[in-house]
């Protein structure tokens, strides 16, 4: 039998647990209150888990259907945001489409053209991909740990190929720096952050009803489920294998020009660093449970933000380590995994 | 014309060879069932039918035409239907989803059908919206067996519908089966319960070590001391 993995794993699971996060949240809104911890950071610390989530969904979706840890993900994440670079500081200047500062945001129209164009990249080269490589694992039928190597091995070379491009300074999309939102608390939010926020809720939504509204969707769920009753009902599932590619790849592709409004700088490492925290937030959240890691991702965004309060943020990563070796020792499958 | 023919089937996994040329054939509207020891081959007959297993020898033919190693989304197509024996719904979806990708390769108007299907199926009428992760283990043996109905097979292929259900449950499951029968539907049933699953059917094949083993009508092989003694504990 070849079933695809065990039948815990479910892409869109029930709400409860989620009472703990809630919880958690909201004692960190009380100590806020008595400015133990300060909202800024736990605001901002949502628009970077706002990010990571939609890293992290493609994560998961990757790992529900095809069964293997991708870690090339956040290089993924990495050309994506180069592409859109290409697009924002090349392409569209050289058509006479180039302005920045719009409305209170930091960029300009121009991303609203190049963020689908990016996406539409990103697609075409997962895909790509997957059918020079992955499919041919896959029709050898190797496990996943060679699957999982051979993502790392493209993860190093996508990485190797934005610095054989790009060259490995610092850069940034055409901007103009905005004035801060003031809120009370002490609270500042870059104005960039909303459109992140925006964005991502919007995408999550969109995601949400294609899952569980549309037949594609529901035959995703399915082949996430049993692949083999997947073919058996009918279901070619290599289609569906492309569409998981496309679904992450374009979430991905998102999620790195985010990032890369976010941090206000493009470097060549920076999806690879956020590789960690998009794990952390799918086991945060339970393997191959896409709720699990939307909630995942915002508590680890806001824990690495947080702890920067009293820790160097160089040692965010040794943060999210601590929440992601707690979890699998207290709650092996997750906030929302299933028991057995 | 038989419905279904099998003729020579020579399959396995990887080195193993499994099947050393099997035959079969079932009649439109007819029970077959296949009984024989563990490892002899049952489920890999059906898989191999259902191309989830490639045959490296010999030819399935449905309804007169040949579908030999054709791909299970393809198989599907021609009006046949399979129940896996285990992993047969998908647990993370609600059990009306679960009846829609039944109908997956429907492109009209299948809620008719649906009702036809809850009509028959009142337990799981009532639980709809229920992930199907949560039902009982021989809800789950019927909500397999409706998802499979959904197309309105000409033939079923059923691996050991009974297999891990409670005693209770393994009646109403065969008079289930009976009833789907009666309505039109050819059914190849793999069974470890060889009594009641033969004194259902038409047709009976004895498998053993991949071989074709004995034939006979439904009553006779149970009937027959050799199989009493080998296969049915008597």
């Amino acid at each position: 039998m070849t079933t695809s993995g065990p039948q815990t794993q479910r892409l869109i699971p029930k709400w409860s647990a989620g009472y703990s996060v809630v919880a958690g949240f909201l004692i960190l809104l009380v100590l806020g209150l008595f400015s133990i911890v300060k909202m800024e950071l736990v605001v901002n610390g949502l628009f970077l888990g706002a990010i990571i989530a939609l890293g992290a969904i493609g994560l998961s979706l990757i790992y529900g259907i095809l069964n293997f840890a991708h870690l090339a993900q956040g290089d993924f994440m990495t050309l994506g945001a180069y592409i859109a670079l290409f697009f924002l500081g090349t392409l569209l200047p050289g058509m006479g489409l180039e302005s920045s500062g719009l409305g209170p945001f930091t960029f300009g129209y121009p991303v609203f053209i190049a963020l689908p164009l990016t996406i539409l990249a990103m697609v075409a080269i997962a895909i790509g991909l997957d059918v020079l490589i992955y499919r041919r694992l896959r029709r050898r039928g190797v496990g996943r740990v060679v699957l999982a190597m051979t993502s790392l091995g493209l993860a190093i070379g996508l990485r190797g190929i934005v610095q054989v491009i790009w060259g490995g300074d610092t850069y940034q999309y055409p901007r103009l720096s905005k004035a801060f939102y003031q809120l009370p608390m002490g609270i500042r939010i870059p104005p960039d952050n909303l459109f992140i926020g925006v964005l991502a809720i919007v995408l999550v939504v969109v995601l949400y009803l294609f899952l569980t509204r549309t037949k594609l969707g529901k035959a995703m769920r399915a082949t996430s489920d049993n692949m083999d009753l997947a073919r058996v009902s009918g279901i070619n599932t290599e289609n569906i294998i492309k569409w998981t590619w496309a679904l992450s790849a374009g979430l991905a592709a998102t999620a790195g020009v985010l990032l890369a409004i976010f941090q206000a700088q493009l470097l060549p490492i920076m999806g690879w660093r956020l590789l960690i925290l998009l794990f952390a937030s799918v086991i945060l959240g339970g393997i191959g449970n896409l709720y699990g890691a939307l909630v995942g991702a915002l508590v680890i965004g806001v824990a690495a933000e947080v702890s920067t309060q009293w820790l160097n943020p160089a040692y965010k990563i040794v943060i999210v380590f601590v929440i992601m070796i707690a979890t699998l020792l207290i709650r092996p499958k997750g906030i929302f995994g299933v028991k057995d | 014309m038989s419905l279904l023919t099998v003729s020579n089937i020579v399959a396995g996994y990887g080195e193993t060879e499994i099947l050393h040329g099997v035959s079969i054939a079932i009649e439109e509207g007819h029970i077959v069932t296949i009984i024989g020891p563990n490892g002899s081959g049952k489920s890999t007959l059906l898989k191999a039918i259902f191309g989830l297993v490639k045959p490296r020898e010999g030819q399935v033919l449905f309804q007169g035409k040949d579908i030999t190693g054709h791909a299970p989304e393809t198989v599907v197509r021609r009006g046949l239907c399979y129940v896996p024996q285990s992993s047969n719904i998908f647990p993370s979806l609600s059990i009306n989803e679960n009846l829609e990708m039944g109908a997956f390769i429907r492109t009209d108007d299948f809620r008719q059908r649906l009702e036809e299907i809850y009509l028959l199926f009142p337990d799981l009428a009532g639980r709809r919206k229920d992930r199907a992760g949560t039902l009982s283990g021989g809800q789950r043996q019927m909500l397999a067996l409706a998802r499979a109905l959904m197309l309105d097979p000409a033939l079923l292929l059923l691996d050991e519908p009974s297999a891990g259900l409670a005693p209770s449950m393994v009646g109403s499951v065969f008079e289930k089966i009976l009833g789907i029968n009666r309505a039109g539907v050819a059914i190849l049933l793999v069974e470890q319960n060889a009594k009641e699953a033969l004194q259902l059917s038409s047709w009976g094949y004895v498998l053993a070590s991949g071989q074709n083993q004995l034939e006979d009508r439904g009553e006779n092989l149970l009937s027959n001391p050799d199989v009493t003694r080998l296969y049915l504990g008597g």
